[in-house]
């Protein structure tokens, strides 16, 4: 069927990977529409400090205590006086870095690991898959809390904690997509030829997991916002007056009689966030799957 | 099968003795003295000193693991910091709250996350599916702690039809389950739908079809059963994620379970009850994943207990 359609297009004369992709993304609207988004949060997550109506951590308009939405405060005041869309912008920035970095930092050391164990297998695969074991036989957010109690609380070692156990995920990924690489005729052909082992991984291999690597990105980074902001939720990860999202969420608890709109707000940001990372990797993966044309 | 049941818990042997060595190196990886810690701030020196040999502190490292796991074999964890009761008391206390919270939010979430999954995949890209599958997206983005705090306001403080806290009766575990369970029956769904549609494109499926059968036989007798096999193993995984989720829904709902038995733990730095909760959630985990690697066995005849 896929055949058909791609051959229905004559003007197709340059077809990489990258063209090929675009074409059955676009097709995508709730994953285009989602990226749209991911886009425009991140803009607004930059150009927060410049934007934001109100400083978000020492600005208390304390005529307006527990004020619902206005024009004046967008989103609302909290029970000590501070602008909540100033500190929603502002969180989106903690929020975005750290679902970004720990998933960059998770996939990095990941697909070193995954490309080592599938292509060398053996004793490094052994080695490295076993460890995998025993971080996959944490549950997730308890090896973050534990990390979190070594280390201490703050942003920065949630995110570490977060990344690490981001790891075994993508090394699995990684290590599966390597181990059916590197028996590919253009594999053998490249090994042929002399190349040698960093050539091949890097120029042959490594190619062909980043597609699976992408798509898990994404999905990735939802999960990881979610794990930030539970971490901080608990009181492990930023603290007040930090205007982060699972922090603001727990300030917000002690007031839900009188303002629960301060609870509802960092809520929204958080499920729109994840849920536009979510549909965007759910897009990415139905357009980098080549299995994936039968929906 | 009893063979294969056999490899596969020593096979588990290597994992939990490296899952042991780290949690008890817990201990020597937080910052300051443990035993210190122990014996409170304002300890003179000798009461220090008295602490470190009695917790063993002063004995070379291989010899305290040895302590450490005699006593976890023996189920002795040592005593809490903060109550100075034993933490195997303080854990059998909170177990059951917890696993009664996470059978409940398993139980429907599977029911109901299978259910959607599988009229999803039946009506493809049709509207059941469309709003299954918006409803699923929207389960794996909702965070617990959030959907928690916005049922209790709704339920609880505004139509006053549920108990806020605590878990005394059945109307208690409504809401603490229903927020455990949602992202685990928008897991469920994603996947048995996908499940579903590949296995309703298999040959046997068609022939199936061609021979006349009722829509209902084939989706049931020829589809469920096969579409079941991956199911089960994510169910699996899902479990334990179900564990760790439990630690934010108990905060929300003030549970009286591990979970709030480890944050407390934490913030007060009693690192015994951090250590044996940690070993208890892991071994948990791989209990559950063993069972399910058992049952994909039982219910998939392909594979040979190898």
């Amino acid at each position: 069927m896929s055949a058909t359609a791609a051959e229905a297009e004559p003007q197709a004369a340059v077809r990489t990977l990258w063209t090929e992709f675009w074409r059955k993304f676009k097709r995508q609207h709730v994953a285009v529409v989602a990226g749209v988004f991911v886009v425009m949060l991140v803009a607004m997550a930059v150009l927060a400090p410049f934007i934001v109506p109100y400083d978000a951590e020492n600005f208390f308009d304390y005529d307006s205590i527990n004020a619902r939405p206005s024009l004046k405060h967008l989103f609302g005041v909290d029970p000590i006086g501070r602008d909540i869309f100033s500190r929603i912008l502002m969180g989106a920035r903690i929020s975005l870095a750290a679902g970004f970095l720990s998933v960059a930092i998770g996939a990095l050391i990941g697909t070193a690991l995954g490309l080592v164990a599938g292509y060398r297998e053996g004793w490094w695969d052994r080695l490295i898959m076993r460890l995998c074991d025993v971080l996959f036989a944490f549950p997730g957010i308890l090896l973050a809390i534990g990390i979190v109690a070594i280390l201490g609380g703050g942003m920065a070692n949630v995110i570490i904690a977060v990344s690490i156990f981001s790891i075994p995920t993508f090394a699995r990924l990684v290590r599966g997509n390597t181990l059916s690489l590197k028996h590919l005729t253009y594999v053998e052909a490249a090994r042929s030829v002399g190349a040698s082992d960093w050539t091949i991984v890097l120029r042959h291999i490594f190619p062909g997991t980043i597609a699976a690597v992408v798509v898990y990105f994404s999905l990735r980074i939802g999960t990881s916002i979610i794990t930030a902001a539970s971490l901080s939720f608990i009181g492990m990860g930023a603290q007040p007056p930090t205007p982060e999202w699972g922090a603001m969420l727990n300030e917000a608890r002690a007031d839900m009689m009188t303002a629960p709109h301060v609870a509802l707000f960092p809520s929204m940001a958080i499920f729109f966030t994840v849920l536009a990372f979510n549909l965007l990797g759910d897009g990415l993966r139905d357009a980098l799957d080549p299995k994936i044309d039968r929906r | 099968m009893l063979q294969y049941l056999l490899r596969r818990l020593l096979g588990l042997i290597p994992t939990l003795l490296i899952v042991g060595v780290l949690v008890f190196m817990f201990v020597h990886l937080l910052p300051g003295d443990p035993a210190r810690l122990a014996a409170g701030q304002d300890a003179t020196p000798e009461t220090v000193k008295l602490v470190r040999e009695d917790l063993g502190l002063d004995k070379s490292l291989p010899e305290q693991f040895l302590r450490f796991a005699g006593g976890v074999l023996h189920w002795d964890f040592g005593k809490s910091l903060r109550t100075k009761r034993p933490v195997s008391t303080e854990i059998a206390e909170r177990f059951m709250p917890t696993l009664w919270l996470t059978i409940a939010a398993m139980a429907w979430s599977v029911t109901i996350g299978m259910l959607i999954g599988t009229l999803s995949a039946v009506w493809r890209n049709r509207w059941p599916d469309r709003l299954g599958m918006t409803l699923a997206v929207s389960g794996i983005s909702f965070p617990a702690f959030a959907l928690g705090m916005m049922l209790m306001q709704l339920f609880s403080v505004q139509l006053g039809w549920l108990p806020t806290v605590g878990a005394d009766t059945w109307r208690h575990y409504i809401l603490p389950s229903l927020t455990l369970g949602a992202a685990v029956a928008a897991i469920m769904a994603r996947f048995t739908r996908s499940s579903f549609v590949d296995i309703l494109g298999e040959d046997y499926v068609r022939t199936a079809r061609a021979k006349g059968l009722s829509e209902t036989t084939v989706v049931i007798k020829h589809g469920l059963r096969n579409a079941l096999i991956p199911v089960v193993t994510m169910m699996g995984l899902q479990f334990g994620f179900l564990l760790g989720g439990s630690i934010v829904v108990e905060v929300v709902f003030n549970w009286p379970g591990l979970g709030r038995l480890l944050i407390d733990a934490v913030d007060m730095r009693d690192y015994p009850v951090i250590q044996a909760l940690v070993l208890l959630f892991s071994l948990e985990f791989i209990v559950i994943n063993l069972l399910v690697d058992v049952l994909y066995a039982v219910i998939n005849p392909t594979i040979r207990y190898r």
